[in-house]
């Protein structure tokens, strides 16, 4: 195919790209070095109230926001380095918490809260994912002909629910005397709440978010087990390997492909958590560092939005995604070369 | 053909499958399935510590709404009949009265006509009748099992969320043709080209996929909140505000998408043979012409696929939406957080919850009917990738 017929195909694609994502990107590098600020003049106003002989009159200062000419507030903007950074990061907070050796005290920092949730829940439930997939494919290829597509079916749902939904709907069964946090209850004969400590929050995401992805696990791993060569299998046999063994050095090995796919999309997929926490509603107790940004995108009570800390934020996320993603890049790159 | 003995399964093994199995569905489905239950009954039930009452419902039988074994049977029935219909007879009748030009048009008829046709059936006809039947019945027309539709009422009526729906509706309809459209041009370039280009335009699409959409958004919403002032140099007066409008939102959620859609598109071009676009290439067609007049008749399944996870992102997206959009151009699932950030009483959060059931069903519909598509989509990226 010649350059100019490619380009042709695939500018549409690549102009929205870029324009949507590579742009942004941009943009948001560069603010997160400024500050915008709303104007502020000061202006010395008189207030009178009637009053016996004469009428009282105060003079205050007061400071009010600059208005241009359509009536919009005028702003400035400022360059600030790394302030939004040092914002974010709040460093003396830091120093002082590891000074006192406290870690608690580190984790009152939004920052450093939101990293340490995001990595352990990523780690926690990649091999839960995985090894869930993996248990329910061996299962279902196990399972009667007819009963694989009703299982299918069912496990679906899970996977194609709105995220959002998904975690509100395991919210309703545990909030306040849900149906199974009165179950838990009457087991352990204890007054259980699952919403007032962030441990139990936390296992309760990790819960929804291994019920949410292992049904693509198990889609991906049910066609790969399809294709398992059964001469390999019947020679494992032959040599008097138990099915513990044909598991292990045969099948998975067969798989390993497709769980390092699995374990790709998975990391990038739960580095980017969100949903649980507005499901949930934990953002006082636990909090992702996808959230922190949003929280800092939506409008404060006076209706500003902290956009200058969102970019400092979504760029320290960033980062952690790069990092995420250099080994993957390394290994395509090297198969690509070895390919020519 | 029976199975080698070495291969034969023990007892115990295979009980534990089929019990893991069956504990795996009933974990899968179980929530679904609750909130669904709950979403029909009176807050007193719905939040009642006891399973059996939250199903029976007692207190909402007792304010007078509920169902008699009549009802449930004669329901059932024509769900069952009308499904039955819908998978068999619908997909021949499609067939017999449509040319090949025309299959499209023919189903969205069908589809339509048969959407109609139940909702009269089932929510007109059939409550006349069943009313008739439970009065001349005696015990058995007696309700035994609460069942009140007044939460969906309040929650489509009263609180309007058909307006959420129709903005959903706009979205997604959106997201689906426009990423559709520029992605299977560039699936297919991509595809047929083997240069390093192609291959570092593929790695790129790898990484914007990775980012977090927090990120993209941060670059967004400056911009879109001032977009008149830096777009009126170019379009005069007439420079739109962003923020706020869905086209805006559909441009950005298609670029966001776009990254996916290219891969998955790309396999599935993979898999039509380079030989039809050469014999039609010898034939004197250009790249253009090949695509039009040869590939696209053939690549629908794969279209189909990708066009289902495109919905999926579009129906399903929290962040960006609710970002973006103001209050009257709000989608369904943002909508839903305003539901739960007023819930005070009991009965505020069954709204909530049966605003979540809404949401859910149409989803529930698509597994039903793409089931295929969906597991052939989620394979291809996965087996050939």
């Amino acid at each position: 195919m010649k350059f100019k017929t490619f380009i042709a195909f695939v500018g549409p694609s690549l102009f929205m790209m870029m324009l949507f994502i590579a742009f942004p990107l941009v943009s948001v590098f560069t603010q997160s070095f400024y500050n915008v600020q709303p104007e502020f003049e000061q202006v010395e106003v008189e207030t009178c109230t009637p009053g016996f002989p004469t009428q009282t009159c105060v003079t205050e200062v007061k400071s009010r926001p600059v208005m241009d000419e359509n009536g919009n507030i005028k702003t400035t903007t400022h360059f600030v380095g790394l302030q939004a950074y040092r914002d974010v990061l709040e460093f003396d907070r830091v120093g002082a918490a590891i000074r006192n050796g406290s870690w608690s005290q580190l984790m009152t920092i939004d920052f450093w809260k939101a990293l340490r949730f995001t990595l352990t829940f990523t780690l926690f439930t990649l091999p839960l994912v995985i090894g869930v997939g993996l248990a329910i494919a061996l299962a279902v290829n196990n399972a009667a002909r007819s009963l694989r597509g009703p299982v299918i079916f069912i496990s679906l749902l899970p996977f194609i629910i709105t995220p959002v939904i998904g975690s509100l709907s395991i919210y309703w069964l545990f909030v306040g005397d849900g149906i199974l946090t009165a179950a838990l209850e009457r087991w352990l004969d204890k007054d259980i709440a699952m919403f007032a400590q962030a441990w139990t929050i936390e296992l309760l995401m990790l819960f929804y978010r291994v019920w949410h992805v292992a049904p693509f696990a198990f889609v991906i791993f049910y066609a790969g087990l399809q294709t398992v060569n059964q001469d390999t299998l019947e020679s494992a046999i032959i040599d008097g390997a138990n099915r513990l063994e044909r598991l292990r050095y045969v099948i998975v090995p067969h798989l390993m492909p497709l769980i390092i796919f699995i374990a790709i999309i998975h990391l990038m997929d739960s580095y980017r958590v969100f949903e649980e926490v507005v499901g949930f509603r934990s953002q006082s107790h636990v909090i992702s560092l996808q959230w922190l940004t949003y929280d800092f995108l939506v409008p404060d009570d006076s209706g500003n939005r902290a956009i200058s800390r969102a970019s400092a934020s979504a760029m320290l996320t960033m980062i952690g995604i790069v990092i995420l993603l250099i080994l993957p890049l390394r290994r395509t790159w090297r198969d690509h070369k070895g390919s020519h | 053909m029976s199975t080698p003995k070495a291969m034969r399964q023990s007892l115990g093994l295979r009980l534990g499958s089929a019990g893991f199995l069956a504990f795996w569905c009933l974990i899968a489905a179980f929530p679904i399935f609750w909130i669904t239950v709950m979403s029909f009954k009176s807050p007193v039930d719905a939040f009642a510590t006891n399973p059996l009452e939250v199903i029976f419902g007692p207190r909402t039988r007792a304010g007078g709404d509920g169902l008699s074994i009549i009802d449930i049977v004669l329901g059932l029935l024509v769900l069952w009949w009308s499904g039955k219909f819908a998978m068999g007879r619908l997909p021949e009748m499609v067939a017999r009265f449509t040319q090949p030009g025309t299959v499209l048009l023919g189903w969205i008829i069908a589809v339509v006509g048969f959407a109609v046709a139940f909702i009269v059936l089932f929510f007109a006809i059939l409550p006349v009748v069943l009313s008739g039947l439970n009065a001349i019945a005696g015990p058995l027309g007696n309700p035994i099992l609460g069942l009140t539709t007044v939460h969906y009422q309040s929650v489509w009526v009263e609180n309007e969320f058909y307006r959420n729906f129709i903005n959903s509706l706009i979205v997604t309809t959106g997201v689906v043709t426009v990423s559709l459209t520029v992605g299977t041009l560039a699936g297919y370039g991509l595809a047929r080209s083997g240069s390093n280009l192609a291959f570092w335009l593929l790695i790129l699409a790898l990484i914007f996929r990775a980012l977090p959409h927090s990120v993209l958004v941060a670059g967004y919403l400056p911009v879109f909140i001032n977009s008149s002032e830096i777009l009126r140099p170019i379009f005069g007066d007439a420079a739109p505000t962003l923020y706020g409008q869905p086209y805006a939102v559909i441009a950005v959620l298609v670029a966001i998408n776009q990254p996916f859609t290219i891969w998955m598109l790309r396999s599935f071009f993979h898999n039509i043979p380079t030989e039809l676009d050469e014999a039609a290439r010898v034939d004197g067609c250009s790249h253009f012409q090949a695509f039009r007049r040869v590939i696209m008749p053939v690549m629908w399944p794969g279209v189909i696929t990708t066009g289902l996870f495109s919905f999926l992102l579009g129906y399903n997206d929290f962040l960006v939406t609710s970002l973006l959009l103001d209050a009257q151009n709000q989608t369904m699932v943002p909508a839903i957080a305003g539901y739960f950030n007023r819930e005070t009483t009991t009965t505020d959060q069954v709204e909530a919850i049966a605003a979540a059931v809404s949401i859910t069903a149409p989803l529930f519909l698509l597994v039903m009917v793409f089931q295929r598509q969906i597991v052939s989509g989620l394979t291809a990226g996965a087996v050939k990738g």
